[in-house]
């Protein structure tokens, strides 16, 4: 739908809304009602104040609304052959408030002001049910207000408005070039794509109407050996998804590149078996962001820094705080870690996080040093202590969010990043030549980390052994083995910013209930000494 | 607020409203409703919590092999054409599935009720009271505990343009804690599921995480390698649910999986674990109570995956068994497998050295050939010399399958129902027994408390 149509239809909606419906849910089944019941603007704000108020009226001291509308399309292939098609549109509202020192949080699918008002009320009374278990009563850190805010994705083409047929002739295409290799026997390709339209408003002021899109592309294929005694895939993992639109997918030259996918599944089954033993890594931007993303940025949430989420994603390492801020070296002087919200295509990007907060960069490595943490507006004041002895005022940093409606805000990693060398363009064939026996490792495979994450296993899509300096051919069955300080300390030399490259995962699970976000994390190559490398083949 | 969800009945009526709108050839209707309520805790108190209702309904529509599903949470009559229509127009753009086989007319469908009105009906304030049975104790005794509380009740139904309608409903809860020592060495988990809300012993559950966390502290660093382990039915359960995944049929044909035949062909008939094992799912079953059909309508019957050891039944969807000559199968949302007569302090009592394990984190595949996976253990790992626990142990990491280590068996106990997941999340009920285990495979120690 384009954005034309919507502020139309919006119209209409408002109109249905301000005549009131039942707050019987089920009395909607069966009635005609609206013609499309999500609003935005003029209407979108009148609910959110209705539950605003409605809240305050019931005893809240803050209350915040989230509506959102989530539009995703998916298209599935394997081989020749389509396999799946879905459009989902599917829409609701939250309102979390702070009533008695506490949260509390209701959701709905009716988009109705009696259901907002209702919804509001159901969560001010939770709130106060969770304040005879809570100690403290909540403080959030000051932000500034924006009546006014609107931000959309930078995106080129609409990937709603590409014909289906085109988009499943493009994977059929594809399928077909991976399939044009010989030994080459299964392929899946995938494209899945979203578009969240995100209302928020706050009792602070803040009123902001955003729209994120995100896209994504897979293709696995799989080799199989002529007797069945082996079998191998290759993952297209160089194809990071991106808070992008269709232009996306033209840019990702699927039919030219399947091809080289299936060659290397295939050439994993005659690869030879890795020796396990110390070797000195290149680590391939299409791989690091995963490590990057396990050992440095869930490490750096405070909520489980502080034991928040012990129960499921654990805790973490950097533990006191006073220890580690300004004081642990994660690793080299040139090791800069950023968090951001701001790279154009950049999965966690947005104006505003969701409770309005506008996330500015920042730095959490700063030469190579512990420095700053991921916060949201609860969180930030927690390390008043640090900011204070830095001169830095107490803010959060905008990692606010929320899966969906349906869905507790609580802090979500942005896009956390590690910069280019800052001295000098360091090239990749820089990086190898300095290895005498190692392993270069291209895609992201395998990963598994402990709930403090220190010790971590991961894997790969494609290894190649590097001897005297040259790539020597492909090795298979390979895994590497972590504890996250040594192996950081243990970077010598990263790429320059001819090599930066953000890869990024569309799934990554925290909370309970779990939720989903989807993040970047732009990196550079990086070569480490003498990491333990196992052997992960297993005969039955 | 009790749950809201539909009826049998409204359930029925708004199939038959949307399917009175297709134009389709061949068209069908999921239905989707309920409510589901969670508590979360950390440092002792409530940290954050939820109420949410929500009904999705997800409309099929065939033209001939060309198919595409639409799915709206808008239930009125406008919205609901819309999604209609939406469907009908892609269907009419994709190229032909050759794998559809069109929708199902009636089915036999079994009946299964679990919905539970103590569940059903319950409410922030009984949450709230519940949490409070585990963050008083741990407060008394100088520890901190984290947890969540979820619970659920909702339905789900089937309809297609052939007559096929099927309809079930459920509740559900999941309590899990973990509770730490406030100097960080110590931490004990502790996590059950129950269907009726009055089956829940938060007090016990209590008892169990904060005797973990201070029996924890401390711990010693023992070396990796090849360990007897007696692994609580949760560690159990991880493990199994590994297997229980990778049983389809298609992919052991196609020869990219574990049970695929050298030479081709799958491993069904053959004994592939311990004579011990057995695995079945049954829906009737009142432990499993899980749903009676899948998403297309195709009733899920009780199925015999995992014999006396013999491999009885691989998943087959309706296409590979109308391929391959067979019956569909469903698919084993819950489990239940057969122990012994074993506690777990028999077992300990019979180990020279050993290692006990609470439960298994952070697990991720390596290598599908073998069901190869990699984790750690967590929140609470001991170690056992001549017959008693001495001391708590650093966690490890491992690398392991659970075929080997259902190869591996020494000894079972009787089997309970877990929570399934990592994530403590809502889930099928899977009992699995404790056992006792040879030769587990950890590779490599970690800091993590």
């Amino acid at each position: 739908m384009k954005r034309r149509d919507f502020i139309v239809r919006s119209a209409v909606v408002g109109a249905g809304i301000g005549v009131g419906l039942s707050t019987d849910w089920r009395d909607l089944l069966g009635k005609p009602t609206r013609r499309d019941s999500f609003v935005f603007d003029a209407a979108s704000r009148e609910l959110a104040m209705r539950a605003l108020d409605a809240a305050r009226a019931a005893g809240a001291t803050y209350a915040d609304v989230r509506i959102n509308r989530n539009r995703t399309q998916g298209v599935s292939t394997r081989e020749r052959q389509i396999s799946g098609l879905f459009d989902n549109d599917t829409e609701g509202f939250g309102v979390r408030v702070i009533a008695g020192g506490s949260w509390g949080f209701a959701a709905s699918r009716i988009l109705t002001f009696e259901e907002a008002e209702r919804v509001a009320r159901q969560a001010v009374a939770q709130a106060k049910a969770n304040a005879s278990a809570r100690r403290r009563p909540l403080e959030l850190a000051p932000t500034e207000v924006y009546p006014n805010g609107v931000w959309r994705s930078p995106i080129e083409i609409d990937p709603f408005d590409i014909p289906i047929e085109e988009k499943v002739a493009l994977l059929l295409a594809a399928n077909e070039a991976a399939l044009g290799v010989k030994g080459a026997r299964f392929v899946n390709s995938s494209m899945f794509f979203l578009r969240e339209d995100r209302f928020f408003a706050n009792t602070e002021g803040t009123v902001t109407d955003q729209t994120i899109y995100r896209a994504n592309i897979n293709m696995n294929i799989t080799a199989v050996a002529d007797d069945f005694s082996d079998f191998q895939s290759r993952s297209a993992t160089d194809l990071a998804p991106r808070a992008l639109g269709y232009e996306y997918v033209r840019d990702a030259k699927l039919v030219e590149n399947a091809p080289r996918w299936a060659e290397q599944a295939v050439q994993k089954l005659s690869a030879k078996p890795v020796q396990p033993g110390r070797y000195d890594l290149v680590l391939l931007p299409t791989h690091l962001w995963l490590t990057i993303h396990e050992a440095i940025a869930h490490p750096t949430e405070l909520d489980r820094i502080m034991g928040y989420e012990a129960n499921y994603a654990g805790t973490s390492f950097i533990y006191p705080l006073e220890d580690f801020l300004g004081k642990f070296r994660y690793g080299p002087e040139f090791m800069n870690i950023q968090g951001e919200r701001s790279s154009p295509g950049g999965l966690s990007t947005v104006g505003w996080d969701d409770e309005g907060v506008k996330p500015r960069d920042y730095l959490i490595v700063k030469d190579g040093i512990l420095w700053d943490l991921q916060t949201t507006r609860e969180q930030a004041p927690w390390l008043a202590d640090w900011y204070r002895s830095i001169g830095q005022e107490v803010r959060s940093h905008g990692c606010s969010y929320a899966q969906s409606w349906a869905h507790v805000q609580f802090q979500r990693m942005p896009n956390v990043n590690l910069l280019p060398h800052p001295d000098r363009d360091v090239t990749l064939e820089e990086l190898i030549d300095g290895v005498k026996d190692g392993i270069m490792i291209d895609g992201d495979g395998s990963f598994s980390i402990d709930q403090q994450r220190y010790n971590a296993q991961f894997g790969g899509q494609v290894f190649y052994e590097i001897k005297n300096g040259k790539i020597v051919g492909m090795l298979k069955d390979v895994a590497y083995q972590i504890r996250t300080p040594e192996f950081w300390n243990a970077m010598d030399l990263i790429g320059g910013p001819s090599t930066y490259w953000a890869g990024g995962s569309f799934g990554d699970g925290k909370g309970q209930p779990s939720q989903a976000n989807a993040i970047s994390h732009g990196c550079v190559p990086t070569r480490h000494r003498q990491v333990n490398v196992i052997n992960t083949g297993r005969s039955v | 607020m009790a749950a809201q969800y539909l009826s049998r009945d409204e359930a029925k009526a708004l199939a038959e409203r949307i399917l009175a709108m297709s134009r389709a050839e061949q068209a069908r209707v999921n239905i989707s409703s309920g409510s589901e309520g969670n508590t979360r805790f950390a440092v002792n108190q409530v940290s954050t919590s939820g109420d949410v209702t929500n009904a999705t309904v997800t409309i099929t529509s065939a033209f001939g092999k060309r198919v595409a599903s639409v799915t709206t949470n808008r239930l009125d009559d406008e919205s609901l054409r819309q999604a209609v229509e939406m469907s009908e127009r892609l269907a009419r753009l994709v190229p032909e599935d050759p794998e559809y086989l069109g929708e199902l007319g009636p089915q036999d469908v079994p009946n299964v009720n679990g919905v539970f009105e103590s569940t059903a009906n319950l409410s922030p304030e009984a949450r709230t009271r519940a949490v409070t049975q585990i963050t008083g104790p741990s407060e008394e005794r100088g520890l901190v505990s984290t947890g969540f509380l979820i619970h659920s009740t909702g339905s789900t139904a089937v309809a297609t343009s052939k007559g096929l309608f099927a309809y079930t409903a459920n509740s559900n809860v999941t309590l899990t804690t973990t509770v730490r020592t406030p100097d960080g060495t110590g931490s004990g988990w502790a996590g059950t599921a129950v269907y009726d809300w009055n089956d829940l012993n938060a007090s016990e559950l209590a008892e169990r995480a904060i005797d973990k966390a201070i029996r924890s502290r401390e711990p010693r660093a023992v070396e990796p390698g090849r360990w007897t382990v007696i692994l609580e039915p949760t560690a159990v359960g991880n493990l199994v649910g590994l297997m229980m995944n990778a049983l389809s049929a298609r992919s052991a044909d196609e020869g990219r999986s574990f049970f695929s035949k050298p030479g081709g062909g799958n491993k069904i008939g053959e004994r592939f674990v311990d004579e011990r094992v057995t695995i079945y799912s049954d829906p009737q079953d009142p432990r499993l109570l899980s749903s009676p059909f899948n998403n297309q309508g195709q009733p899920n019957r009780r199925m015999v995956w995992v014999e006396n050891g013999v491999l009885r039944n691989l998943v087959y969807d309706r296409y590979w068994a109308d391929r391959t000559g067979r019956e569909p199968t469903g698919f084993p949302a819950g489990y239940y497998m057969e122990g012994g007569d074993a506690t777990i302090e028999d077992m300990i009592r019979s180990t020279e050295r050993g290692l006990l394990v609470t439960r298994f984190w952070y697990i991720r595949f390596v290598d599908p050939r073998t069901i190869l996976y990699t984790g750690l253990s967590r929140d609470g790992t001991f170690l056992i010399e001549n017959g008693r626990i001495t001391h708590p142990v650093k966690n490890l990491r491992w690398n392991e399958s659970p075929i080997f280590m259902l190869n591996n068996i020494e000894m079972m106990g009787r089997p309970v129902r877990i929570s399934p997941g990592e994530s403590g999340g809502l889930a099928p009920a899977v009992y699995v027994p404790p056992l006792k285990v040879r030769d587990f495979h950890f590779t490599s120690l970690s800091d993590a408390v």
